[in-house]
C-alpha cells in the first residue's frame, strides 16, 4: 500500500486535525481516558458547563462535543451529570512503561516539575498503599457469656463529655461538690473536624455547622475565621487558632464552645498553609480580615510558640480572653515523638489532645509531604493513650483522633485503642458530593466544595448537604450503638480504652505491642 | 455607680489568674482607670476584659502600670490604652485588635505579633521578630513605633500595617543591626531611620520612595512619639527613613507546580 493512501483513506476529511484538537499542554500523558459513546450524546452540553477544567467542548466545525482529556482530573462529575450516560471516565489505558520502581506517577511528577520548576501540589489526604491499621484490628463480640444487647430495645449511651476531668470528684447529698473543669456534652463521639471557610465554600461550612447543631455535636471553624452570618451556630462551634491567627480576635473566641490551638495537621506536619489570593474572595476576606486576593500565609511555626512552655501561655492567654469558660484544645500532627509531646501538651494545661494522622486530608499540601511525612494515627493515638495512662494523667485530657476516620468501624476501634471521640473531615465532605480528586488547591471544585466560584459553589445546596451529613453521622451511630451491644456494653465510656476488645491480624509483634492488642487467637 | 471611676490595686504577691481578675471586676464594675502598682511579672493584663462592658466604654478605659508586666501584656485587646511605666517582657500587644500600649522603656520579643488594629509606642529598643506578621483589614491598620532598634527578623511575614523604627539608641554612625528584615513580607511597610545594608533585608522586599502620605503618616507618629514620652525629635528628618514595602502581595504564586 503506498503511503499516500494510508494517510488519507477518506477524501472527505483532510488528512491534518485541526490545531484545537491538540493537547494544550506538555508532554505528561493524561491521567483519565475520556470516552464518550457519541451514538449516545445529544450534544446538550451539560459536560461543558458541569466541567471547570474545560475538558469537554463543542467542535462548531464538527458540530461535535469533544475533550481535551489531557484536563481531566477524574473527578467525574460530567459522567455523573450526562443525562444519557454517555461518558465514562476511566484511567487513561495508554500508560508508561510499567517499572517496579519508577511509577507513572513518579514519571508525571518529574515531567510537571521540569515545566514548572515548582513543588507538586495535591489536596485531600495520603492516596498511597501504606498500610491501613483499621483494618488489621478485628472487634469482640458476646456469646452466650455477658449477654449482647439490642439497641434498639434497650438505652444504649453515646454522649461524650469533651474536657478536662479531676483525679477525683466530692459527692454531697447526690449531688456533684466539686467545681469541674469546663465540659462540653455531645450525643455522640464524633465531632466535624477543622475545615476552613476559604478552603471549602460557604454553603458547604454552613452545611457542615447546621449538621452539627442538628446532631448535638460540634464543628470546626479551621483557621480560616468566623464568617459573621455563622455566629449563630456559637453552641457547636470549635474556633481554632493557627499560626496565621487569621480573624481572631475577642468576639471570635467567645463565639465558641471550645478554642482549638492548631500546631500541626496530618496531611501537612510541620509546615504552615498558604491559601492562595485566588480564593481569598470578598466574604473569605471579610472572614479571614486580610484584604481581597491576598496570599493568606499560615507561618509553619506559631511565633509565639517555640517550647511546651510557650504553648503553655497560649494555652492561658486563650483561657483568661475567654475567661477559663471554654475548655481549649491543642492539635498536633501525628509523628514520630507523639507521645512525648502531648505528654507536654496535658502538661501545658491543655483540656484536649487533638491527634490527626497521617490520612487526614486539607486543602493543599506539597504532595512530598502528604504522602511521606507522619504516622499513622493507629500508631499514634495506641502510644499517646498509653503514655499518658503511664504518666497517671490520662484523665487530664479528652482525645480526640482523626485522619482517616473511613467508616463506623473505625470509630470503634479508635474508642477501644484509647480515643474519647474522633474528628471526621473528609468522610463529611464525601458525604457531600466529594469524589477524592485531590484538586482541592486550584479552586475548581465542579462539586461545588472546595471553591469560592460563586458558579461552582451553588452546586451545594446547604440544606440537601446538612441532611446527608446528619443521615450519615445517625447511620455511624447506630452502627456503633449496633457494636457495642455486640460487645455486651451499653455505653461507649465502657469501651474507652478498652483494648481486649481488639484483636490483631496480620500484624507483627511489635506492631501487637505498640497498639496494645493481642493477636486474633488468643 | 457606687464605685471611684479610677481605681488602684496592688500586684504585690498576686498570681496572674488573681490579679486579672481583680481588674475584670473593677472594670465590670465601672471603673475606667485602672492603676497597677508593684507588677512583676504577670502575664496577659488586658486579656480577659471580652463581655466586662460595652464595646465604645473599653475604647476609654486606661490601663496604668508600674512595674514590670510579664509576656503577652495586652494579648487580643480590644480597646482600652495600657501604659506602662517600665520595661515589657515578650508578646505585648499579641493579636491586638484595638486600642494603644505604651511603654516607658524596652520591650521584649515578638512585640505586636500577628497585631490586626491599635497603636503601640515603645520608648527605647526592641527584641527579635517584632511585628513578626502583623495584618490590617479595611480602616483597621496597626502601627507600631519603636523609638531604638530591633535585632533580627523585624516584620517578617508581616501582611500589613506600619511599622516606625526611629533608631535612637543607635550611637552617630552606628547602622542598624537587625537582619532577615521583612522576610516573606507580603503587605504593610516599616520605616526605619538609620542605616541598614541591602544584605540584612529580605527578598521580596523593596525599597520605594516615601510618598506624601507616608511622610503625613511618619510626621505624625513621630511628633505622638515625642509627646507620650517628652522627648525632643526635633532632629528627626524624614529624609533618614527607609521604606521597606513588599514587592508582591503574592510571594508565593511561584513557589509551586499546578
Amino acid at each position: 500500500m503506498k503511503i499516500e493512501e494510508h494517510q488519507n483513506n477518506n477524501p472527505s476529511k483532510p488528512a491534518q486535525r485541526k490545531a484545537s484538537d491538540f493537547k494544550i499542554r506538555s508532554n505528561r500523558l493524561s491521567e483519565f481516558a475520556v470516552q464518550r459513546d457519541y451514538d449516545r450524546c445529544i450534544k446538550c452540553e451539560v459536560c461543558i458547563k458541569q466541567c471547570s477544567f474545560d475538558v469537554h467542548y463543542r467542535d462548531e466545525e464538527d458540530d461535535l462535543i469533544k475533550h481535551r482529556p489531557e484536563n481531566c482530573v477524574g473527578c467525574h462529575r460530567c459522567a455523573v451529570m450526562c443525562p444519557t450516560a454517555a461518558i465514562s471516565i476511566t484511567p487513561n489505558p495508554a500508560q508508561y512503561r510499567a517499572h517496579g520502581s519508577w511509577s507513572g506517577e513518579h514519571v508525571k511528577d518529574i515531567n510537571r516539575q521540569a515545566e514548572t520548576g515548582g513543588v507538586v501540589l495535591t489536596g485531600s489526604g495520603n492516596d498511597k498503599a501504606a498500610p491501613v491499621y483499621w483494618d488489621r484490628m478485628l472487634i469482640n463480640a458476646s456469646q452466650v457469656t455477658n449477654p449482647s444487647i439490642d439497641p434498639l430495645r434497650e438505652p444504649m449511651e453515646l454522649r461524650t463529655y469533651i474536657g478536662a476531668k479531676p483525679a477525683s470528684v466530692k459527692v454531697k447529698d447526690g449531688k456533684l461538690a466539686s467545681e469541674m473543669p469546663p465540659q462540653i456534652k455531645i450525643q455522640m463521639p464524633i465531632l466535624f473536624s477543622a475545615i476552613s471557610y476559604g478552603a471549602i465554600s460557604y454553603n458547604v461550612q454552613k452545611a457542615i455547622a447546621e449538621a452539627a447543631e442538628e446532631l448535638g455535636t460540634l464543628y470546626n471553624t479551621g483557621e480560616g475565621g468566623l464568617h459573621p452570618d455563622f455566629y449563630k451556630y456559637k453552641d457547636n462551634t470549635i474556633v481554632q487558632v493557627a499560626s496565621g491567627r487569621f480573624g481572631v480576635h475577642p468576639d471570635y473566641l467567645n463565639a465558641a464552645r471550645m478554642v482549638e490551638i492548631k500546631i500541626g495537621q496530618g496531611a501537612k506536619p510541620g509546615i504552615g498553609g498558604h491559601l492562595a489570593g485566588e480564593k481569598v474572595s470578598e466574604s473569605v476576606s471579610i472572614t479571614r480580615m486580610i484584604p481581597m486576593g491576598t496570599d493568606a500565609i499560615s507561618p509553619a511555626p506559631q511565633h509565639d510558640i517555640y517550647s511546651i512552655e510557650d504553648l503553655r501561655m497560649l494555652i492561658f492567654a486563650l483561657k483568661e480572653a475567654t475567661n477559663y469558660r471554654v475548655p481549649v484544645s491543642v492539635k498536633i500532627a501525628a509523628v514520630h515523638n507523639a507521645a512525648a509531646i502531648a505528654s507536654g501538651i496535658v502538661r501545658a494545661g491543655a483540656d484536649v489532645v487533638a491527634i490527626d494522622g497521617f490520612r487526614g486530608g486539607t486543602g493543599a499540601a506539597p504532595k512530598a509531604i502528604r504522602d511521606n511525612v507522619g504516622l499513622p494515627i493507629e500508631f499514634a493515638l495506641a502510644a499517646v493513650d498509653q503514655r499518658l495512662r503511664d504518666e497517671g494523667i490520662r484523665n487530664q485530657v479528652t482525645l480526640i483522633s482523626g485522619g482517616g476516620i473511613r467508616c463506623a468501624a473505625d470509630i470503634v476501634k479508635a474508642i477501644a485503642l484509647g480515643a474519647d471521640a474522633v474528628y471526621i473531615g473528609t468522610a463529611a465532605l464525601i458525604a457531600v458530593g466529594c469524589t477524592l480528586c485531590q484538586k482541592c488547591y486550584s479552586g475548581k471544585c465542579n462539586w461545588g466544595i472546595a471553591t469560592q466560584n460563586p458558579y461552582l459553589a451553588k452546586r451545594v445546596n446547604s440544606e440537601i448537604a446538612k441532611n446527608r451529613l446528619v443521615n450519615l453521622v445517625q447511620g455511624w451511630s447506630h452502627e456503633i450503638k449496633e457494636m457495642l451491644g455486640g460487645m455486651g456494653i451499653n455505653s461507649i465510656e465502657s469501651l474507652k480504652g478498652s483494648r481486649s476488645q481488639l484483636r490483631g491480624v496480620g500484624l507483627t509483634s511489635e506492631e501487637l505491642d505498640i497498639l496494645g492488642i493481642r493477636p486474633a487467637g488468643m | 455607680m457606687s464605685i471611684a471611676t479610677s481605681i488602684e490595686i496592688d500586684a504585690a504577691g498576686l498570681y496572674y489568674k488573681e490579679l486579672n481578675a481583680q481588674i475584670r471586676d473593677a472594670v465590670s464594675e465601672g471603673a475606667l482607670k485602672v492603676v497597677l502598682k508593684n507588677v512583676t511579672g504577670q502575664r496577659y493584663i488586658g486579656t480577659n476584659l471580652y463581655g466586662t462592658v460595652d464595646r465604645d466604654t473599653l475604647r476609654k478605659l486606661e490601663i496604668e502600670i508600674h512595674g514590670t508586666p510579664g509576656n503577652d501584656l495586652g494579648m487580643f485587646l480590644d480597646g482600652p490604652t495600657i501604659t506602662v511605666h517600665g520595661n515589657v517582657m515578650d508578646g505585648s500587644g499579641n493579636t491586638m485588635n484595638h486600642g494603644r500600649i505604651v511603654a516607658h522603656g524596652r520591650a521584649g520579643d515578638i512585640t505586636g505579633f500577628s497585631a490586626r488594629g491599635g497603636e503601640m509606642f515603645i520608648k527605647g529598643n526592641a527584641g527579635y521578630r517584632v511585628g513578626i506578621h502583623m495584618k490590617e483589614y479595611g480602616d483597621m491598620r496597626p502601627v507600631m513605633t519603636i523609638g531604638g532598634a530591633t535585632q533580627d527578623f523585624l516584620g517578617e511575614y508581616m501582611a500589613g500595617g506600619v511599622v516606625i523604627i526611629l533608631g535612637l539608641t543607635l550611637k552617630p554612625g552606628e547602622a542598624h543591626y537587625c537582619n532577615h528584615v521583612g522576610t516573606g513580607m507580603h503587605g504593610g511597610m516599616i520605616f526605619l531611620r538609620g542605616n541598614i545594608e541591602p544584605h540584612q533585608i529580605g527578598t521580596g522586599v523593596g525599597m520605594p520612595e516615601l510618598t506624601d502620605k507616608d511622610a503625613e503618616l511618619l510626621t505624625n507618629y513621630i511628633a505622638e512619639y515625642g509627646r507620650l514620652f517628652d522627648t525632643d525629635v526635633s532632629e528627626i528628618k524624614l529624609e533618614d527613613f527607609t521604606k521597606l514595602a513588599p514587592l508582591s502581595v503574592r510571594p508565593y504564586k511561584q513557589v509551586y507546580a499546578y
